[in-house]
């Protein structure tokens, strides 16, 4: 009996490495490896390396948002959303908050949406305040590290700074109460007051059935240089232009407005998504904010993004090199935009079309449901399983307090 | 307050933000007609005023400047207020100083400041031909590179195979087939058979196109009667895939007419075929005028069944498939409305009929007319049992025993991707060798203006003669006495004002004196 036993296990086995391998050979495309700052880490599995308590919140803190506002989950700030969802139902979720390395707050902060359909962060502060003294006065976990090891996701236009305007996010700075916690969050600027270290970029939601559907066969050809459908300048928030973008965009249409190789407009054609992917750069400058979901759909179908940003920190900075794939133009450079461009060597352009090719690269831009290995999901517990083990400052000695809870604009005060 | 916040919760993107942020407001809040108010607005309009004349905005330039000194403004607005200083110089400032650094607000060492930026637009802002030209070799690098990462791993050479012969549409016909062919992706070996041996005029015209050439004659003269020379046509047909038999020329087989319109995505199909394929060919045979087109019907069904008269519109000859995408048969164009109306001599102005399956409609594998080959099919019978004299090969299903083996290409021959067309001029026709014009166009319209130098001045001087029509002067030296007596009478007919008749004007009007 035994023998059978053993016998039919070395089958399974088998049976499963063969398949495994089996798609494995289905990638005959070349690509490139990925290896960023912190090693090769894009494709490394997070179950068993943290465990995630997730509190308990009522449900006006999630729920019942969602539910006066469908629209969350489908804007580009939906991956509040989607985490939570995920982290419910993902093996590195405990229910035992004693042996949690990470506690996460799901609190939608970002649902609040005017009927355009762009979310109002004015209560954001007072709703997170709220939800922390909720989380303080009901469980010991905040009070014994002052919230250094809780994570909170803001994927709001300046994070946790809480405000569209970046003058005023400027003025607000990081919420006091989030001043010791791991933010994961899609802006991402450097020396910039609403970006803390050991910060973690995420890409911004896009939809990744909506991606798919447009895709087209790779076989079409690129025949686009350059590709770019945005605003160049916001005639209703800043009229004589400079303001928005800091004039990168106005610049660019100055610039190349009748440049044959740059096709770009203020359209919105059907044909979006299948022009990038007949184009070979995409073009990302800042809006408002540094970030936009360009980088994701040019990631997405392989158009070389060409980021125009200065400082700007990219999503998952440290697992994908972003240097290898994608080019970086200073704002100051704008005008000179197509000497850049056409100076790269082609050798280089094709071993960045090589590294966009890779899948892996793909699946770490999109949050897929249900969840997918390696997917941004996956690259978010990475990075937390990467600060990990909590360093002695994280737990607080007797005594010590750092955070102030009156701090910040009378207004916050408030009781949600 | 609740104005404020009233105001901030509005939609995002809207003008009032921006209002809302004015200094102004704070004197608007208390809706206390104070004289500080009514000097407030009038300021303000006075400012609207200048800044209209000037062309930009000031009053929140100057307000600043006033107050900056009294109050502590945060750094950032002192941020706002450099830059708007820099600014308010012409925002069309080719590399126009980037803001300074700013210490406090964005954080130490940021080079990125928040406030209003110069639009940097460089002195010539237009593209570069250079530019363009290695953006080009980019695009297409990069396309080559898709196609062999995606395309087709080991491409095979296509064996293109064209019957011609000297006549008024060889040359139209023919160019259109060679850049078709100059267009195609693969390795390309063009096999030019022509009637009547080879000529320098065909040869001069296909050593053009820098493609693989094999030209070939064909001893016999092309034949006036369209019977006659569809058969024909099949004999160069057989003459060229005996050259491919000799030489072992690896790849498939197509039969690209001279008159045939083919589209690229025939050549990406055709690299799908195994032994013989058959792709739907579009039969242009209608000369407008007849209402009803073709009826369609299949016959050559494989069983050998009773023949299904179907009576759809398709002017198609081409592989038909059933439901589950297998052959049944192959349709061919139903020409017997036809036959009292067609065309019988090259040139006549009638319907020019297809024969039954066109060579056109298949592609073979260039193995299958190999000799000494081990692993060829059984269904294909041997070359020479095919080729006899006097024999007339309709068309390749003569080479199979059994005509089930053909594969349907295009989506089983849902897609056309060839059209058949014969337009001809009569076989008497005459046109100017290897259409080069020498000696010149001779004028036989007398022209009522002339702009030429040298003929007589018209009575007041201040004709104009100074036409460019230098280039002109060598060609019409000779003719220029001929001329001189026709256009005399028309000289004199000719006006006092500016002859600003260009050269084209003349050239309309003249005919070649040959006809056609």
């Amino acid at each position: 009996m035994r023998d059978w036993r053993w016998v039919f296990i070395v089958l399974l086995y088998l049976a499963i490495s063969l398949t495994t391998e089996s798609f494995e050979f289905r990638r005959t495309q070349r690509t490139e490896r990925i290896s960023g700052s912190a090693g090769d880490v894009l494709e490394d599995n997070p179950i068993g390396r943290l465990k995630v308590f997730i509190y308990e919140l009522p449900s006006k803190y999630n729920k019942k948002i969602l539910q006066k506002d469908p629209r969350c989950l489908t804007h580009m700030f939906a991956a509040e959303i989607y985490m939570h969802r995920f982290l419910l139902s993902s093996p590195v979720r405990t229910l035992n908050p004693e042996e949690a390395d990470w506690f996460y707050t799901p609190v939608y902060t970002t649902c609040d949406l005017t009927p355009n359909g762009l979310p109002l962060p004015f209560k954001s502060p007072r709703m997170m305040r709220s939800a922390v003294q909720l989380i303080s006065s009901n469980w010991p976990y905040w009070n014994r590290t002052e919230g250094a090891d809780h994570f909170f996701i803001v994927p709001h236009d300046f994070g946790p700074c809480f405000h569209y305007q970046e003058e005023k996010a400027i003025e607000r700075g990081i919420l006091p109460l989030l001043e010791r916690a791991t933010l994961v969050q899609t802006f991402g600027q450097k020396n910039h007051v609403c970006l803390k270290d050991g910060s973690i970029t995420i890409p911004p939601y896009a939809p990744p059935q909506k991606m798919q559907s447009h895709l087209i066969p790779p076989t079409t050809p690129r025949s686009i240089f350059v590709y770019f459908r945005g605003l160049f300048y916001d005639v209703g928030n800043d009229p004589e232009g400079g303001y928005y973008a800091r004039g990168a965009r106005a610049s660019m249409w100055e610039n190349f407005k009748d440049n044959p190789l740059f096709d770009i407009s203020t359209e919105h054609p059907t044909t979006y998504y299948e022009d990038m992917q007949r184009a070979v750069f995409c073009l990302c400058p800042l809006g408002w904010a540094p970030w936009s979901p360009r980088l994701v759909e040019a990631v997405i179908y392989g158009c070389i993004p060409v980021i125009i940003a200065d400082d700007i920190v990219l999503p998952f900075a440290d697992a994908i090199p972003w240097e290898d794939i994608g080019v970086f133009v200073a704002e100051k450079d704008v005008p000179n935009l197509d000497t850049i461009l056409t100076s790269i060597h082609v050798d280089e352009i094709l071993r960045k079309q090589r590294v966009l090719a890779n899948p892996s690269m793909k699946q770490a831009m999109l949050f897929p449901q249900p969840a997918q290995p390696r997917d941004a999901f996956h690259q978010i517990l990475n990075g937390l399983a990467r600060k990990l083990p909590h360093g002695k400052s994280v737990y607080l000695q007797s005594g010590d307090k750092f955070l102030n809870w009156t701090a910040g604009p009378v207004g916050d005060l408030k009781p949600w | 307050m609740k104005q404020l916040t009233a105001l901030q919760q509005q939609a995002r993107r809207s003008n009032s933000f921006r209002s809302a942020a004015s200094p102004l407001d704070a004197a608007v809040d208390g809706s206390v007609k104070s004289p500080a108010t009514i000097f407030w607005l009038v300021l303000h309009g006075l400012c609207c005023l200048i800044s209209l004349v000037l062309g930009f905005r000031f009053s929140r330039l100057v307000f600043f400047l006033l107050f900056a000194t009294s109050s502590s403004p945060s750094t950032t607005t002192t941020t706002t207020i450099y830059t708007a200083l820099r600014a308010t110089l012409p925002s069309s400032t080719a590399a126009a100083p980037p803001p300074e650094r700013n210490v406090s607000a964005a954080g130490d060492g940021s080079r990125v400041v928040v406030g209003r930026h110069g639009i940097l637009i460089r002195p010539w802002p237009h593209p570069d031909p250079a530019e363009v030209m290695t953006a080009h070799r980019i695009i297409e690098r990069v396309q080559f590179e898709q196609r062999s990462q995606y395309g087709l791993k080991s491409p095979r050479t296509v064996i293109a195979v064209t019957p011609t012969y000297v006549r008024t549409f060889q040359t139209l016909h023919l160019t259109g087939v060679m850049h078709t062919l100059i267009n195609v992706p693969y390795d390309l070996i063009w096999i030019v058979v022509e009637a009547g041996g080879t000529t320098n005029e065909t040869a001069s015209l296909i050593s053009n196109s820098g493609l693989k050439t094999i030209h070939i004659g064909f001893d016999r003269k092309m034949a006036v009667y369209w019977e006659d020379r569809h058969k024909l046509e099949s004999k160069m047909r057989l003459h060229a895939l005996r050259v491919v038999r000799e030489r072992k020329l690896d790849g498939i087989v197509m039969f690209a007419d001279d008159s045939n319109m083919h589209t690229l995505e025939l050549f990406d199909e055709i690299q799908k075929v195994k032994w013989i394929g058959a792709v739907s060919v579009g039969i242009l045979a209608q000369l407008g005028g007849s209402e009803e087109n073709g009826e369609l019907s299949i016959i050559n069904k494989i069983d050998d069944s009773q023949k299904d008269e179907k009576s759809s519109k398709l002017p198609i000859q081409g592989p038909a498939c059933n439901s589950s995408n297998h052959l049944v048969g192959l349709h061919t164009f139903d020409t017997r409305p036809f036959v009292d109306r067609s065309a019988r001599y090259i040139g006549d102005r009638a319907v020019v009929l297809p024969r039954k399956l066109e060579w056109a409609v298949f592609v073979l594998n260039s193995r299958l007319f190999w000799e000494d080959m081990t692993d060829k099919p059984g269904w294909v019978k041997e070359f020479d049992d095919v080729d006899r004299d006097g024999d007339d090969v309709e068309s390749p299903l003569s080479f199979l025993n059994d005509d089930s083996v053909v594969e349907p290409l295009g989506d089983c021959g849902r897609k056309v991707m060839v059209w058949w067309l014969r337009v001809e001029a009569r076989a008497d026709s005459k046109f100017p060798a290897r259409w080069i014009i020498d000696p010149p166009l001779d004028i036989t319209v007398p022209a009522k203006r002339t702009p030429w130098p040298d003929a007589p001045p018209e009575l007041p001087s201040s004709v104009e003669k100074s036409i460019t029509v230098q280039e002109n002067t060598e060609k019409h030296s000779t003719n220029r006495g001929s001329r001189k007596k026709r256009s005399s009478k028309s000289n004199k007919k000719h006006s006092s004002t500016t002859a600003k008749v260009l050269v084209d004007d003349e050239h309309v009007s003249t005919r070649d004196s040959r006809t056609f």
